[in-house]
Order: C-alpha cells, then sequence, then structure tokens
C-alpha cells in the first residue's frame, strides 16, 4: 500500500514550494561583488545607489530564477546578504 | 533577531566589532563567514569553544567571533592555544591566523604542535604576503611575485604548507580557497570533529595590499584566479601540491587517527599517580 501511494504522481499545485526572500543589508556591504558575480542564476546585479560605505550594493533582478542555493550568502565576507525559504502555496 | 544586526549568523558575532575592519573582496570575511557556517551546522556548545588568534589581518577574527577567544602577540597563537588545551583538555581550542604569523615567526611552535599531535585545530589564512603592516614579502610569497619589499620579484622559494604541516604530522590536512566556501566548510566541520592536530590551508584574497602589486586589482580578479587555476586532487601527494601561477592544487591531503599529546600525558600522569 505504501509503495502505491509513494508512486502516485504529485500533484504540483497541492504541494508546498518554497519562495526566496532575498535580504540585502545595504549598508553592510562593501561592494565586492561575489555575491553578483557567483550567484549561478544571475538573480543579482550591482545598484546605482551609493550606500553609507560609498559602494553600489546588489539589488535582486528577479526573485523567481533564485534557486536558494545559498551561494551569495556563503560567499559574502561582509554578511550583508542572506536568504531565506518562505514557503508558500501557488502563486505568493 | 538575536544580534544586532538582522543576519542569521549574527548571534556568532560580537555586534559592537561589526562592520568588520577587513578591505573590500578580503578573503578574511569569506573565511569568518564560512567558519561560522561550521559551527552553526554542528550545533557546537559555544560554552566550551575558545578561538586564538595572532597578530595580523586574519588576527582580528578573535575579536569578532562571539566566543571565549585570544588575540595573542604575533606568532604565538598556538602556544596560547596548547596552554588552553593542556589546561582544559575539554575544550575544543581553534587557532585562526595568518601565514606569517603561522609559519614565519611562529613556524617552529606550528611543526612542533603538529609533531607531538595537540588536539588543537588551525585554520591558516594564506594571502601570500602580510597583510597588515604593509605587504611585505612573507614564507608563501611565490616566487617572483612583487611585494613592497620584493619590487623587483621574490627570490625565495615558499613554503608549501599542505606537504609542511603533513610532514610535520598533522591528522587532518586540507586545502582550499575562498571560492571554494562550500567544500571549506565540510572541511571545517571535519576539523572540529577531528581529536588530533589539524590543519586546513585557505588560500585568500587580499587585493588590497597584494593583488594589486600583481595584475589583480580586486577581490574578484584574485577569485577568478582562484577559479582558473583550481584543481581538485583529494588525498594526492602533498609534496606535488605547490601553487604556482597555473595551478593550486586543491582537496583533502591527510586525515588519520592517533593518540593525541594530551591523551598521552595525562594517561601517563594517571599511571605515574596509581602507582604510588
Ligand atoms: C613580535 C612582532 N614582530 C613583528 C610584528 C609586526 N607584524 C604585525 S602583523 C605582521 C605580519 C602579519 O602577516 P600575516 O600573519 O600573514 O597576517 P595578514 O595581515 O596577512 O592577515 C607583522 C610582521 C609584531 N606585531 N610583533
Ligand atoms: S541563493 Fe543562489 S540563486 Fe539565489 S540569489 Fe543567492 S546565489 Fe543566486
Ligand atoms: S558579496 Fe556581500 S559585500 Fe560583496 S557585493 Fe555582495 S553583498 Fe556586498
Ligand atoms: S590588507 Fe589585505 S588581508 Fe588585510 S584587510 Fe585588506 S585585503 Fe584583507
Ligand atoms: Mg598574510
Amino acid at each position: 500500500m505504501v509503495a502505491n501511494f509513494l508512486r502516485a504522481p504529485m500533484n504540483e499545485k497541492k504541494v508546498l514550494k518554497l519562495k526566496a526572500e532575498i535580504h540585502i543589508l545595504k549598508d553592510q556591504c562593501k561592494g565586492c561583488g561575489f555575491c553578483i558575480h557567483y550567484c549561478p542564476k544571475k538573480v543579482l546585479e550591482e545598484s546605482d545607489e551609493i550606500n553609507a560605505r560609498g559602494v553600489h550594493p546588489p539589488r535582486v533582478v528577479d526573485e523567481k530564477n533564485c534557486i536558494l542555493c545559498s551561494f551569495c550568502t556563503a560567499v559574502c565576507p561582509d554578511f550583508a546578504i542572506f536568504v531565506r525559504g518562505k514557503q508558500c502555496m501557488d502563486g505568493c | 533577531m538575536a544580534g544586532a544586526f538582522e543576519h542569521p549568523f549574527a548571534v556568532y558575532l560580537r555586534a559592537a566589532m561589526i562592520p568588520h575592519i577587513w578591505c573590500s573582496g578580503c578573503g578574511n570575511g569569506v573565511i569568518l563567514n564560512a567558519f561560522i557556517h561550521a559551527l552553526d551546522e554542528l550545533r557546537m556548545d559555544l560554552d566550551k569553544f575558545v578561538v586564538v588568534s595572532g597578530i595580523g589581518c586574519i588576527g582580528r577574527t578573535a575579536g569578532y567571533t562571539n566566543v571565549d577567544s585570544f588575540h595573542t602577540t604575533h606568532g604565538r597563537a598556538i602556544p596560547f592555544a596548547t596552554g588552553v588545551k593542556l589546561a582544559k583538555p575539554e575544550l575544543e581550542v581553534v587557532v585562526i591566523s595568518g601565514d606569517g604569523d603561522l609559519f614565519a615567526i611562529g613556524g617552529n611552535h606550528f611543526i612542533h604542535a603538529a609533531r607531538r599531535n595537540i588536539g588543537i585545530k588551525v585554520i591558516c589564512a594564506n594571502n601570500f604576503n602580510y597583510g597588515m603592516t604593509g605587504g611585505q614579502v612573507g614564507p608563501t610569497t611565490p616566487l617572483e611575485a612583487l611585494t613592497t619589499t620584493t619590487p623587483y620579484g621574490n627570490v625565495e622559494h615558499p613554503f608549501n604548507l599542505v606537504h609542511l604541516a603533513t610532514a610535520s604530522g598533522a591528522t587532518y590536512v586540507a586545502r582550499w580557497t575562498t571560492l571554494h566556501v562550500r567544500m571549506l566548510t565540510m572541511s571545517i566541520k571535519k576539523l572540529l570533529q577531528r581529536k588530533g592536530f589539524s590543519f586546513i590551508e585557505v588560500v585568500s584574497p587580499c587585493p588590497e595590499i597584494y593583488g594589486r602589486r600583481n595584475n589583480m586589482r580586486t577581490g574578484l580578479e584574485m577569485m577568478e584566479w582562484f577559479r582558473k587555476a583550481s584543481v581538485i586532487a583529494n588525498f594526492s601527494d602533498p609534496a606535488k601540491a605547490e601553487i604556482t601561477p597555473e595551478k593550486i592544487v586543491v582537496g583533502e591531503f591527510v586525515d588519520i587517527e592517533k593518540p593525541t599529546y594530551e591523551q598521552l600525558l595525562y594517561g601517563k600522569i594517571a599511571k605515574i599517580v596509581k602507582k604510588e
């Protein structure tokens, strides 16, 4: 029985998907560009804004493309970016 | 949120000391980040945890980590750590320091701590120079590299740190660059779980003082060098893992077990006490 249950096709609409929530602590950023350059999905880009340290912090191009790999969080030398997965039903 | 700023790792940092002083694109921050990540994943008991650093840019780490820590004199991080470990063997003692601190002025301490297999863990930020004092040549500066004291190119052969650590008797030896943050975090987790003398060399960008004299003006350019030159070769011969502009061999080199100094010492004392 259990095996049958496991084989049932997944209803994509009913699965809780994780939606990325990218937090950028702008004034902590020193503008090294590691997060922008090494994001595998090119989710980030340099913004035009100038922060408290006189550099351009990253901004999110499209959060939907984020695969929540957290590489940006891990490679940031300044603890200025982190990503959280928010659970939500389709369309949030 | 527990820290003074909003970041999942804020609790592991001394809020008053953050933002840190390290330059933009400096690898020290990446090493600190990976170290905290490993602590977080292992859910280490921070009351039994001590961080010891020497002097240098990376030496600031002792002041940034929100655990009991010592910022010691230049070159003497390992002697301090040895003292802590022998006085209280139940503590987890980690030395995070620089290539100059650990292998120039502190070189003897390193080889003998490894030889004795004292159960301390050593992470070296190898940025190829003395960053803090203005970029002088050091024991890991590559041949021909330009530094403030080698303006015509370095003529000294550098240490191959993973070979040195292996030959001295370290029981865990690995090398990663700051681009290999995932492997580095995995390796730090292993280092923290080993009993004996364990060592990780992290090849790290110092764009401000070293990189810009060697055609790599930014941290990103140095990271790109690491990306192009790195070759992962786990458990390959550390003697052949020299760092050259063309090739940086990374990976784990040693993972063995043998009795630690503190086990042998306290075992011996217990036997003598029993006899008397
Ligand atoms: C006994 C002593 N000698 C010399 C110095 C000067 N000094 C401070 S830091 C340093 C070298 C730092 O290089 P490294 O350990 O590689 O750290 P980095 O700054 O590159 O991170 C030196 C020589 C000192 N503080 N004390
Ligand atoms: S989590 Fe991964 S995919 Fe998402 S922004 Fe960061 S690096 Fe890019
Ligand atoms: S990695 Fe960190 S410091 Fe560097 S640009 Fe991105 S957010 Fe800023
Ligand atoms: S001088 Fe070099 S090692 Fe020191 S903080 Fe700046 S980039 Fe980092
Ligand atoms: Mg150095």
